[in-house]
């Protein structure tokens, strides 16, 4: 019985899991395959993405494992509590810290990411800590239970990660300072106009943003706990009780130093999401490709393409040898109370390339906008970025796919709504916006 | 059981704890709540009017300057902060306390009225019921009841707790008219006019307490003989509202449901939804999402509705009589009308519907069996008797289980511990029946946007039927359940905007996908078709 080992048990992890077991299956019901599932942050698959709800008291930790506990040995997938400490790729051997080690046929890589330490003095004190793993949050619920244990909290790194734990911390009314190192938040990624509407939306929520801000040092009360930090421009002090580092994250891979994989950011993969070493793969955030799709980057962390590669990579286990191979690019997220959905490529003023035309409409609430991307030459429709607006990703996939103009989008744009009933529309108005700016255009 | 914990850290975080403005308008609800209390236990108040009055409207005021505070300073947007925290959501000792004072108000309500102050045999009321006289006075001319007191109080609370749900979903258009949708047929239908009607009854003209809205098997007496009787003679009315009743049945109902699903019913019009969408938002992320729960419920829920119908049956089999000389609709023909309209129903769905119904055909056939076997036994034995019960002591039985303890004392009384639509989800036979249709042949459907879910799971921990909405989202598939009502909560607490209520077309309506929108073109072909 082919045995597979599986170090992660995240998003692309359990994926992969769950549709080996399914492509497996013999017709008596025996297991055709081994499964093993190894992690050394929690027993159980959680939700990472609803981790900041636990803190907010939306959910409680329980609500956030898509499967009950039985779905595991239901399914023949066993699960091993414990941290790889090496891997033996010529005896296909884990050893774990604890001191025993685990036979594998076939090894899967998918141990994601972890916060960035960028070598800040005092990074490591009490009171410092990512937003990542599980023991982030409990380290968080140690150190800022309310506002008077934490009477203030800085963050920094102005990203997803970071606008989420600043609306953690502002459920329980805790006074946040966020540094956010570019000129406007997010604008690696947003359209100035985008980037500029988060900003305020961020300062209505009483949260005090600090852009071209960085963090030079974290200071240390007696305790080795953090009293302050110091900002690196002007050199002032903030007195604080939590320092939430969010400037982004990198491959979790530390425990292959010493393997014969090969890795650079992260784990080298081709791709079919082979690595150098036979029998070995490497899926979701930890995966460094090295034939990146389109306008994709070579290590991508996010949920759902962590979730295809295990789809993918389910497929040549089980016999279908397939290229990772994603469709048109999308991601979500959520900016405090504007969520934000993106369809193909729209890029920020860095790294726009010059083909690429936006078209900009914001609504006067100053909570809902959408920014069209196009090819100035062709016309043809290359992507859209909503906020505040639910768009219908089916809809958006096909017209990708088809290669439709800019004109035909924009007119179409109420056959894409994917607000709930009732709700307020606004495609006439966009429609009529657009007209306007093609008349200047012209 | 998804136990919500008091805190994760030995420190129950403090940040939720109430403000003291907060605490002010909780004390003022209390005012009100003490003085009915108070009446309960006899104490005799002096200008009732004036302290209903006050009693109503403390309790009014104190909860809406709390949703005030709590809801107006802050920007609009999802507002389940601490929900998983404070002591009332989260099975704590308010959650206890009140959990039993509910109960306990509910078994009074049932089973010991005159302790309530009802008098009986033509006394004056005294206690809690004396102090509702002067609005049944004012409303429909007689004296208070318990189920006038209850009532009064129903309808307050979902006005009241809607204000506070309006504030809270202020930015969702959906929930707002949902809301005014349940707080208008609670005033209105349930409550202002019956009691309008009654005033109309006098010595020569009468007519039962009729909630419009309220249908069999919901309301499980309106075929009562006592009641069929009554609307005969009360004329063409009484006749009007005799058949509306059966048109509400067989003609209404299905064509809301194929149009709307059961939500038009459950979320937007009924009583007990109403309720539950208002005063029980607090409580709806305690309904259990176990797939042992779901179970439990598949086999309750439709117990019920066994029984329910097997008793309108024994019931109005027992008053008519056997010479169709008389009256064209005798047992037998009634009995074999029964049969009949039951042997369609299920054969249609079993040669048509087989394949969306799954595993529950054969739910759907042993309540069949069930039903045809005793209505043999009805026929067999010929009388009022039904295997040695009378018909009336069946229908006695079925309002003591079913209408007094299942509906009200667990189903409300059990909110702070339960969740807010036990009822709905485990005991309802019309819901049931409801969701029956909503499977078979509604278009109503929760369409998953492509490929978007990130499986947080607060679709699920906010549903208030228990469904565990995320193993669909995460499929990227159309969520078409029985128990569904529509709330529309799982839309509105989705962060990633991948969920939508929809009416749409039946075609491709329930729709299984392996690999979800976003991964390889030839991946999806491969799996997806099959």
């Amino acid at each position: 019985m082919e045995h597979i080992v599986i170090i992660g048990n995240g998003i692309s992890g359990v994926t992969l899991a769950r549709h080996i077991r399914k492509l497996s299956s013999q017709p008596d019901g025996q297991a055709g395959k081994k499964i093993t599932l190894v992690s050394a942050e929690t027993e159980y698959f959680f939700s990472r993405t609803a981790l900041m709800y636990i803190y907010m008291g939306h959910m409680t930790f329980e609500h956030t494992q898509p499967y009950e506990n039985w779905f595991w040995e239901k399914n023949r997938i066993e699960l091993k509590k414990g941290y790889v400490k090496k891997v033996e790729t010529q005896s296909k051997t884990l050893h774990f810290a604890e001191g025993d080690t685990l036979q594998y046929d076939t090894l899967v890589i998918a141990t994601g990411s972890k916060p960035n330490k960028f070598g800040w003095p005092g990074q490591d004190l009490e009171g410092v800590m990512g937003m990542y793993h599980k023991q982030d949050l409990d380290n968080l619920e140690k150190h800022a239970p309310n506002n008077k244990v934490c009477k203030r909290a800085v963050i920094v790194g102005g990203g997803l990660i970071g606008i989420e734990l600043a609306e953690m911390l502002n459920s329980r009314n805790i006074p946040v300072t966020f540094l956010v190192r570019e000129a406007s938040f997010w604008n690696g990624v947003l359209p100035e106009g985008e980037s500029q509407m988060i900003n305020r939306h961020i300062k209505n929520h009483h949260i005090d943003l600090r852009l071209s801000t960085n963090l030079k040092e974290i200071k240390s009360d007696e305790n080795g706990t953090v009293k302050s930090i110091i900002i690196e421009e002007t050199g002032e002090e903030i007195l604080c009780d939590v320092v939430g580092l969010t400037a982004g994250v990198t491959p979790n891979i530390d425990f292959l130093k010493d393997s014969e994989i090969e890795t650079g950011r992260g784990v080298k993969v081709n791709r079919f999401l082979e690595t150098n070493i036979p029998d070995v793969y490497a899926i979701g955030d930890c995966a460094e490709q090295q034939e990146p799709s389109g306008n994709r980057r070579p290590v991508e962390a996010v949920w759902y393409t962590g979730r295809m590669m295990g789809e993918v990579l389910a497929q040549t286990i089980c016999g279908n040898k397939m290229p990772y191979n994603p469709g048109h690019w999308f991601n979500s997220a959520k900016f405090m109370d504007i969520e934000y959905q993106t369809y193909g490529w729209v890029f920020g003023e860095k790294g726009r390339p010059d083909y690429e035309q936006h078209f900009h409409w914001k609504h006067s609430d100053d909570t809902k906008c959408i920014t069209v991307a196009y090819h100035k030459d062709t016309n043809v429709f290359l992507g859209i970025n909503t906020f505040g607006i639910r768009l219908k990703h089916e809809t958006f996939d096909k017209w990708l796919t088809e290669k439709r103009d800019v004109d035909y989008v924009i007119s179409n744009l109420k056959d894409a709504n994917f607000d709930p009933e009732f709700y307020a529309r606004f495609e006439d108005e966009i429609l009529a916006a657009y007209k306007r700016q093609s008349l200047l255009v012209e | 059981m998804n136990t919500p914990k008091p805190s994760m850290s030995l420190t129950k975080p403090e940040a939720f704890d109430l403000t003291t403005k907060q605490r002010i308008y909780v004390a003022i609800g209390m005012i009100g709540l003490i003085i009915l209390a108070l009446a309960t236990f006899n104490v005799t108040f002096p200008y009732r009017t004036i302290v209903l009055t006050i009693a109503l409207l403390s309790i009014s005021i104190g909860i809406v300057l709390f949703a005030n505070d709590l809801y107006i300073k802050k920007l609009p947007g999802i507002k389940n902060d601490g929900v998983m925290f404070k002591s009332i959501s989260s099975r704590g000792l308010w959650a206890w306390i009140s959990g039993l004072a509910f109960t306990g108000f509910y078994i009074l309500l049932y089973f010991k009225a005159s302790w309530l102050g009802l008098g009986t045999d033509g006394a004056e009321n005294t206690g809690l019921v004396a102090l509702f006289d002067p609005l049944s006075q004012f409303l429909n001319g007689g004296q208070a009841s318990q189920w006038f007191v209850y009532g009064t109080l129903y309808t307050i609370a979902i006005l009241v707790f809607g204000y506070k749900f309006l504030l809270k979903y202020r930015h969702n258009k959906y929930e707002r008219l949902r809301t005014f949708s349940v707080m208008f047929f609670q005033l209105a239908f349930a409550f202002l006019i019956p009691e309008f009607m009654a005033r109309l009854n006098s010595d020569s003209f009468s007519l039962p307490y009729y909630d419009l809205k309220n249908i069999w098997p919901l309301n499980y007496y309106n075929f009562e003989q006592y009641r069929v009787n009554s609307f005969i003679e009360a004329g063409d009315i009484g006749l009007a509202l005799l058949i509306f009743g059966i048109l509400s049945i067989f003609v209404i109902t299905p064509i809301l449901t194929f149009k709307y699903g059961k939500r038009w019913y459950c979320s937007w019009v009924c009583g007990c939804g109403g309720l539950a969408e208002t005063a029980g938002d607090s409580f709806r992320h305690l309904s259990d999402k176990r797939q042992f729960a779901w179970k439990i419920e598949r086999w309750v829920v439709h117990s019920v509705v066994v029984f329910v119908v097997l008793m309108t049956t024994a019931v109005v089999y027992s008053y008519l009589g056997d010479d169709s000389s008389k009256y064209w609709l005798t047992k037998r023909t009634f009995l074999i009308g029964v049969a009949t309209l039951l042997t369609v129903v299920f054969a249609w769905v079993m040669i048509f519907k087989r394949e969306q119904l799954a595993k529950d055909a054969q739910y759907g056939a042993v309540g069949y069996f069930v039903i045809i076997l005793v209505l043999l036994g009805i026929h067999f034995f010929n009388g009022s008797n039904l295997f040695l019960f009378k018909a009336e002591t069946l229908r006695q039985s079925y309002g003591f289980l079913i209408g007094a303890i299942f509906s009200g004392v667990i189903g409300t009384g059990f909110y702070p511990i339960f969740g807010n639509r036990v009822w709905c989800r485990f005991g309802c036979p019309m819901a049931a029946i409801l969701g029956f249709q909503q499977r078979l042949f509604s278009r109503f459907r929760i369409t998953t946007n492509g490929g978007q879910c990130i499986s947080c799971g607060n679709c699920s921990t906010y549903c208030e039927m228990g469904i565990d909405v995320r193993a669909y989202a995460q499929k990227g598939e159309n969520i078409v359940r029985s128990s569904c009502v529509g709330c529309g909560i799982c839309s509105a607490v989705c962060p990633r905007g991948v969920l939508r209520l929809e009416n749409d077309s039946m075609k491709g309506r329930i729709n299984a996908n392996e690999i979800l929108l976003g991964n390889d073109v030839d991946l999806m072909d491969l799996v997806n078709e099959k």
